[in-house]
């Protein structure tokens, strides 16, 4: 298990490999379409000082609000591959270290995670309840009336948010080895049933 | 009477979001046991089970997409279903406020949430009129990530070179699964629609998640398709998360309809281990859920 705390420096992003277990402490921001979508066109100054070196999640959380606190009641990964069209932009124009979500994401993103130093954590997906655990505090959050709650960006604070690097800076990604160990048992397949 | 109906559709809403029904539990329990000690595949189990109890113990949902509800309500003849909507739509309303659902319903044209999953079609309810006396409500909770991997296939298929027989279903449901990777959470549960118009079909597949565990289809030439698509599924390697593995899908499940002679649509409906769906019985003013 190695521990990370936010910001997290490029030497030691570089340093991870996939298949490595991680456990995150300090500030993540989630963010899903309408988030992305904004940060390529508007790229809005508002998230730098908790972007710069910092984390994306893929998230929208089920929330609750006591007096003026909100808090995380259930906040587990949503599907990354929805935002590859933008994710190489905003880890190039935030400096994002890395981005947790859940079934990995596309060359463009593998490319920017080797170009500018970052990496693809994988959370377990739909396991909500045990993530928002980790979630000790949500600090702000912006976009909330606009997007709703699911898509507003939430800065959290996590302690030992538990993932597992996916994807890293030296251009592996576990999503491509085995969607091309699953292609060979495919296409066998799919021949088996041609000839029968 | 309003206020007790409102109060046992709430209950049954609670219990499908925070609980898996026991013959889900049973199968994920199964697949982990099959991954060797100390793999990333069988600790992704750990943290699912695990997840799973803490959600029952704090009354939380399991996952925080608590989906599309979609009520199933078998009821006696001539029984006035306005009430039974009002009752639902307040329940949707409740539980969404108590945190047991997340806001999932937005109009398409204004992209506004309506923020208690009440709304135009929301939530789904669909009522069938039946021989016998009580009142069956089944629920579904179905995850939108694991929705938008469900697809329709036209036989004959180009592409796939699939025909309209056995081979040609199995090759859709095949190159659907495939095709889901790192979308949906595996492992998938598999609901499979053959025939029908495009309605039908997709309807007739998404029916089958409230089918338990193990239960085959009555028809045996479906029965045995179930069967062999599991075992074939399975090889793919996909496992849990995507992270390879030898459980890809928990359960195969299908049926057919009528199709029309110049139609031939095959329909998949993926459903994630989170595999939300509960029942609820009304019988001489007693409820039993299941
Ligand atoms: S696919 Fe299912 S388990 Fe995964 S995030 Fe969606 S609803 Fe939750």
């Amino acid at each position: 298990m190695i521990k990370l705390t936010t910001p997290i420096s490029e030497e030691v992003i570089r340093n991870l490999k996939v298949g490595d277990i991680c456990a995150i402490t300090g500030i993540i921001v989630t963010a899903r379409d309408a988030g992305h979508k904004l940060m390529v066109e508007e790229r809005p100054g508002f998230l730098d000082e908790y972007l710069n070196g910092g984390v994306i999640y893929h998230c929208g959380p089920v929330v609750k609000k006591e007096g003026e606190k909100w808090s995380f009641v259930a906040a587990g990964p949503t599907t990354s591959a929805r935002e590859e069209p933008y994710q190489a932009k905003v880890i190039e124009s935030y400096t994002v270290r890395g981005v947790i979500g859940k079934g990995g994401m596309g060359e463009k993103t593998l490319e920017a995670c080797k170009n500018y130093g970052a990496v693809y954590f994988h959370a377990v997906g739909g396991c909500g309840t045990l993530l928002a655990k980790s979630v000790i505090e949500v600090i702000t959050v912006f976009k909330l009336e606009e997007f709703g709650a699911p898509e507003a960006f939430w800065v959290c604070k996590a302690v030992d948010f538990p993932v597992i690097v996916t994807m890293d800076s030296h251009g592996k990604s576990i999503h491509a080895d085995v969607k091309k160990a699953s292609n060979e048992v495919y296409t066998k397949i799919m021949t088996e049933l041609s000839a029968k | 009477m309003q206020n007790d109906l409102t109060a046992q559709v709430f209950e049954l809403i609670r219990s499908a979001s925070v609980d898996l029904s026991p013959d889900v539990e049973k199968a994920l329990i199964a697949a982990r046991d099959k991954e060797t000690e100390g793999s990333t595949e069988r600790g992704t189990f750990d943290v699912i089970l695990q997840n799973n109890k803490m959600a029952r113990d704090n009354n939380t949902p399991i996952c925080q997409d608590t989906g599309t509800l979609i009520f199933y309500i078998d009821i006696p003849r001539k029984t006035d279903t306005m009430p039974i909507e009002e009752a639902i739509k307040e329940a949707a309303r409740q539980a969404t406020k108590n945190f047991l659902l997340r806001p999932n319903a937005v109009d398409p044209i204004t992209q506004k949430n309506t923020k208690n999953n009440v709304g135009e079609k929301a939530p789904y309810i669909h009522f069938e009129q039946w021989d016998k006396d009580y009142f069956r409500y089944k629920l579904m909770l179905k995850g939108g990530g694991s929705e938008n991997v469900g697809t329709q296939y036209t036989l004959p298929n180009t592409p796939l070179n699939a025909g309209r027989d056995i081979n040609g279903i199995k090759k859709c449901v095949v190159d659907a699964v495939f095709q889901a990777q790192g979308k949906g959470c595996s492992p998938g549960i598999i609901g499979i629609g053959i025939g029908g118009d495009r309605c039908v079909s997709y309807l007739t597949s998404k029916e089958q998640f409230f089918r338990k565990f193990g239960e085959r289809s009555p028809d045996p030439v479906l029965a045995e398709m179930e069967i062999d698509l599991y075992n074939t599924l399975n090889k793919l390697g996909i496992g849990p998360m995507g992270f390879g593995g030898k459980t890809t899908v928990l359960e195969v499940f299908a049926a057919k309809a009528c199709r029309h002679p110049a139609s031939f649509f095959v329909s998949i409906s993926y459903m994630c281990w989170a595999c939300r769906r509960k029942t609820m019985i009304i019988k001489n003013g007693e409820v039993q859920y299941d």
